[in-house]
């Protein structure tokens, strides 16, 4: 269609809503917010007779990209490294598509502009898109790469292992709570916005690097639809910021969804590329490099600030923080580490880091060596069973961390950690912010007004409580992290296939001892306990060390 | 002499990692080993749907993470009053030390629906592709044969207001109550299906909305916005409006999906589009109309309808609820069937308007309740009274 016919069809299909007579449409999902109906523009004029024949295209050189790839014996120059971390990208990532897919009905009733409700019709289907072909290109590598353990399984164990949590909040924060909160602040303002640039963009530029071509050609196709989301949200922001009544709830949720999903994404993302990768030249981009470039230049200073003149109060505080936190308090190397500490409650491989990739992150972070360096050569040293305990048991200079109760990644950056009582519970908080969005954010008031639409985090939220007092060996069985051996297991701190030996087994899981839960030791402590160990968790680190008196 | 510099680009690595290449534990497992196909083996369409959705009733270990005010979260199964076997079962109760299992696979009969469209992004996105490429090349084809110009006036103006009051119908169902649908259903299965079926009626409405922009430029005084006064006052319109905002404003999503496919499409939307429009326009000239509403025929009685009865028919035959299903199903069915016939009895002079006339009204209303009666057999419910001659 020409660009002519198609403003003209898109004007067209405005004539298609209409005002109820007889009843009004149900309205499940409640908010806070307050709208005036305004004749907010679709700015994308999408038009379902250009929209399916576009797809279509892009479909056709997705699923033509991965034939060549077969054809092409792609797998023979993969690197396993790489590989195995999409083990835990791909089990995560179509839960949060199709996520999205089921937040737009949130909007319907609460965002009165019946053309905004077009464009959220299409990225509905186009996240059913994304999220069944982010599914198939994980059967893909399950068919082709040579080890398929953990992405045969990955949405058993996706859904138990002890970094799930932290990614499933990508995904859930977008479909329950306050309808304006979930899918539009913290989906498309936030998430998509900002976020989708370093998972849809910088990580396949780094999955080409390590011979992967399948994961930008699936993901790019993805991020070309992200756009459109992008417009939704805008158009949708710009209706709330027209109440003053809202800025006050705009601010709130802007706070939360920035530091969220800097937590979880940063998390996740930092480490697949800083960790996941073998190319070390000197002059490719850092995780940092990369987010300052994509989300702090482009989205930030770029999309952001601008907004301010329409009265959006922005987190200049806790961008400038996430910052800090990346470049100055090693968040995403901390987080690498633990998610290496843990290596048998996975469901991956994680090679260990070599001279050659302790060289890079020393020209990259300097100063890397001296605080992860001694750890990652004592992950080397144990990665084969030679008589020791799996890294997380034997002592190498590491407090195993307390959770944070809202983002769920551990409180790595020890000096941040903060603690409150909470409904009977003591809780920890990775940083101030996650404690102010558990105790003040997500409540039924918040500042002195009654939001009674605002969500409630749920769940158990700590793996390790689960299991507490449980021998190693029963905790993996319990998660089915076994391999068709019924004894191997499909977690290895290393990328060892060729000698049996070489391969962890539950029988050496055996001899370790319990596991604990840092959370019921927590509240099984005196109050005066309580206060030295927090004084005393506060002063350790970096690097999981323990405090030293 | 100059040396060119060596740009800085990653380097090929033979890697050896193809399957195959070792034989080690898990080396062959290479099929998804969470959940049991519903055939002897897995299909694709299974593969990239089933648990995407989690379950907090199998694997989903720590429960959902975020709740709405009420704390519920995730997709609670009480968002119908239908049930499967297994449903009144509680979550597993977690806390110290009680590790993560949960019910075996599937833990409950929700999970037990496959879509026999087997939609997903691929299928979807090719058959609609399909779809309004094929009409846009059967309005074209019309346009350069002046197939137009053979139309009556009286037929034009049946196009302009009753063929383009459909559109509304399609477009409220899609927005308002699928698309709203694929957020309440428990599994991935129930909310793609859903999914697909809003696009299928909200691509319908911009097709014949887009039809009507063709016909406003192609055919001298079509009145292309005639459609609105139509849906809006015209009395026989009025039934089919009701009962479209009514169904847009269930809040059980099972009621909603049944009391649309189910009773509303077979007794309403095929007597509207097979019955009237398909019959009355080869009569008047018109040989472009009858593809148009044909496709949208097509996506209802050759898909949507398909994976409806998909899912009620396990809902009736279940192992625990099927009493208590039918009861329920057998309600609204006698609650919506009566409003459906109202309908499509206020839609009659609808037939008279036409110059040359379709068959019988009642006739045609023959024939849809024959239909329906099928489907409700097919389901094992009670046909309702309404069909009684």
């Amino acid at each position: 269609m020409s660009r002519q016919s198609v403003a003209k069809a898109h004007q067209k299909i405005q004539e298609l809503s209409w005002e109820p007579m007889y009843h009004q449409p149900v309205s499940h999902y409640g908010t806070d917010y307050t709208f005036r109906k305004a004749q907010k523009k679709d700015p994308l004029k999408q038009v379902l007779r250009s929209y399916f024949p576009m797809q279509e295209e892009k479909d056709h050189r997705v699923y033509g990209a991965s034939d060549g790839a077969i054809r092409g014996n792609m797998f023979r120059q993969v690197q396993e490294r790489w590989l195995e971390w999409q083990k835990l990208f791909l089990s995560i990532i179509p839960l949060p598509e199709i996520s999205a897919a089921r937040a737009m009905p949130l909007l319907f009733r609460n965002v009165p502009n019946p053309e905004l409700h077009n464009g959220q019709a299409i990225q509905m289907i186009d996240e059913v898109r994304h999220s069944t072909i982010q599914q198939n290109l994980k059967r893909l590598y399950m068919n082709n790469y040579i080890d398929p353990a953990g992405f045969n399984s990955s949405l058993r164990n996706f859904q138990n292992d002890y970094c799930g949590t932290i990614g499933r909040q990508f995904a859930e924060g977008f479909i329950t709570g306050d309808a304006i909160t979930a899918a539009s602040i913290y989906l498309t303002i936030v998430a998509e916005t900002a976020f989708t640039n370093t998972l849809f963009v910088a990580m396949p530029a780094e999955a080409a690097a390590n011979g992967d071509y399948l994961l930008p050609t699936v993901f790019h196709s993805v991020q070309s639809d992200e756009s459109r989301h992008i417009s939704n949200g805008y158009a949708t922001l710009l209706m709330a910021l027209a109440d003053e009544g809202n800025h006050q709830l705009l601010e709130r949720d802007l706070r939360y969804a920035w530091w969220n999903n800097h937590r979880v994404v940063d998390a996740a993302i930092g480490t697949f590329i800083e960790y996941g990768t073998k190319d070390r030249r000197k002059d490719r981009e850092s995780y940092a490099e990369m987010w300052r470039r994509w989300i702090y230049d482009d989205y930030y200073r770029s999309y952001l600030v601008p907004l301010e003149k329409y009265g959006l109060v922005i987190p200049h505080d806790l961008i400038e923080e996430s910052w800090n936190q990346i470049w100055h308090k090693g968040y995403v190397h901390e987080v690498a580490q633990f998610f290496a500490t843990g290596w048998l409650a996975n469901y991956w491989r994680i090679d260990p880091m070599t001279d050659k990739d302790f060289e890079w992150f020393e020209s990259k972070y300097p100063g890397w060596y001296d605080r992860y360096g001694k750890w990652w050569e004592n992950y080397n040293r144990l990665s084969t069973p030679n008589g020791h305990h799996p890294i997380v048991a034997e002592d190498v200079d590491y407090q195993y961390p307390h959770r944070c109760w809202t983002c769920m990644v551990p409180c790595l950056v020890r000096e941040d950690m903060v603690m409150a009582e909470v409904d009977g519970q003591w809780r920890t908080y990775c940083h101030e912010a996650c404690r102010w969005t558990d105790v003040e954010a997500f409540r039924p008031v918040y500042q002195g007004r009654q939001t009674p639409n605002m969500g409630q985090l749920i769940g158990a939220r700590e793996w390790e409580t689960l299991y507490h007092g449980w021998n190693w060996a029963d905790v993996v069985s319990d998660m089915g992290f076994v391999r068709d051996d019924g004894k191997t297991m499909v977690a290895q701190p290393h990328l060892n296939l060729d000698d049996p030996k070489k391969m962890w087994t539950l029988d050496h899981l055996r001899r370790m001892p319990n596991l604990q839960s840092p959370n019921v030791l927590l509240n099984q402590m005196t109050e005066e306990e309580r206060a030295a160990f927090h004084a005393n968790y506060i002063k350790g680190g970096p690097a999981g060390r323990p405090a030293r008196d | 002499m100059t040396t060119a510099t060596e740009r800085s680009v990653p380097k090929p690595v033979f890697t050896d990692a193809e399957a195959g290449a070792k034989e080690f534990p898990d080396s062959r497992a290479r099929r998804f080993n969470y959940f049991v196909p519903q055939k002897r083996k897995q299909t694709h369409y299974e593969d990239v749907t089933v648990e995407v959705q989690p379950d907090p009733r199998h694997y989903l270990a720590q429960g959902w993470l975020y709740g709405f005010s009420d704390g519920k979260g995730g997709y609670p199964l009480d968002w119908t009053v239908l049930k499967a076997w297994g449903s009144d079962r509680p979550e597993p109760e977690r806390g110290p030390g009680t590790g993560g299992q949960g019910y075996e696979w599937p833990a409950h009969g929700w999970h037990e629906f496959r879509d026999p469209n087997e939609e997903w992004e691929l299928s979807l996105y090719r058959y609609n592709a399909n779809v309004v490429r094929q009409l846009q090349a059967n309005v074209d084809a019309a346009k350069q044969a002046k197939a137009f110009a053979q139309w009556n006036p009286n037929w034009v103006r049946f196009v302009q207001q009753h063929v383009g009051a459909w559109m509304h119908v399609d477009h409220g169902l899609g927005l308002y109550l699928f698309a709203n649908a694929n957020r309440r259903g428990p599994t991935n299965m129930h909310n793609t299906a859903i999914a697909v079926n809003s696009m299928h009626l909200i691509r319908a409405a911009q097709d014949l909305a887009l039809y009507q922009l063709t016909l406003s430029e192609e055919v001298e005084g079509f009145d292309g916005t005639a459609h609105l006064e139509t849906w809006n006052s015209d009395p026989a319109w009025q039934g089919v409006r009701e009962m479209a905002e009514r169904l847009t404003a269930t809040g059980d999503w099972a009621e909603a999906v049944f009391a649309a496919n189910v009773v509303f499409q077979p007794l309403v939307g095929e007597l509207f589009r097979s019955q009237l429009v398909m019959q009355a326009a080869p009569r008047n000239g018109d040989f472009v109309t009858p593809t148009v509403v044909g496709a949208e025929e097509y996506d209802f009685s050759e898909r949507d309808l398909r994976y409806t009865r998909a899912i009620f028919e396990l809902l009736t035959n279940d192992r625990e609820f099927a009493e208590h299903n039918s009861r329920i199903l057998n309600t609204w069915l006698a609650d919506w069937t009566g409003q459906a016939i109202g309908a499509a009895r206020a839609m009659q002079p609808l037939w008279s308007q036409p110059d040359a006339k379709p068959a019988r009204f009642e006739d045609a209303l023959d024939r849809v309740k024959s239909r329906f009666a099928g489907v409700v057999e097919d389901l094992s419910l009670d046909l309702p009274k309404e069909l009684e001659r």
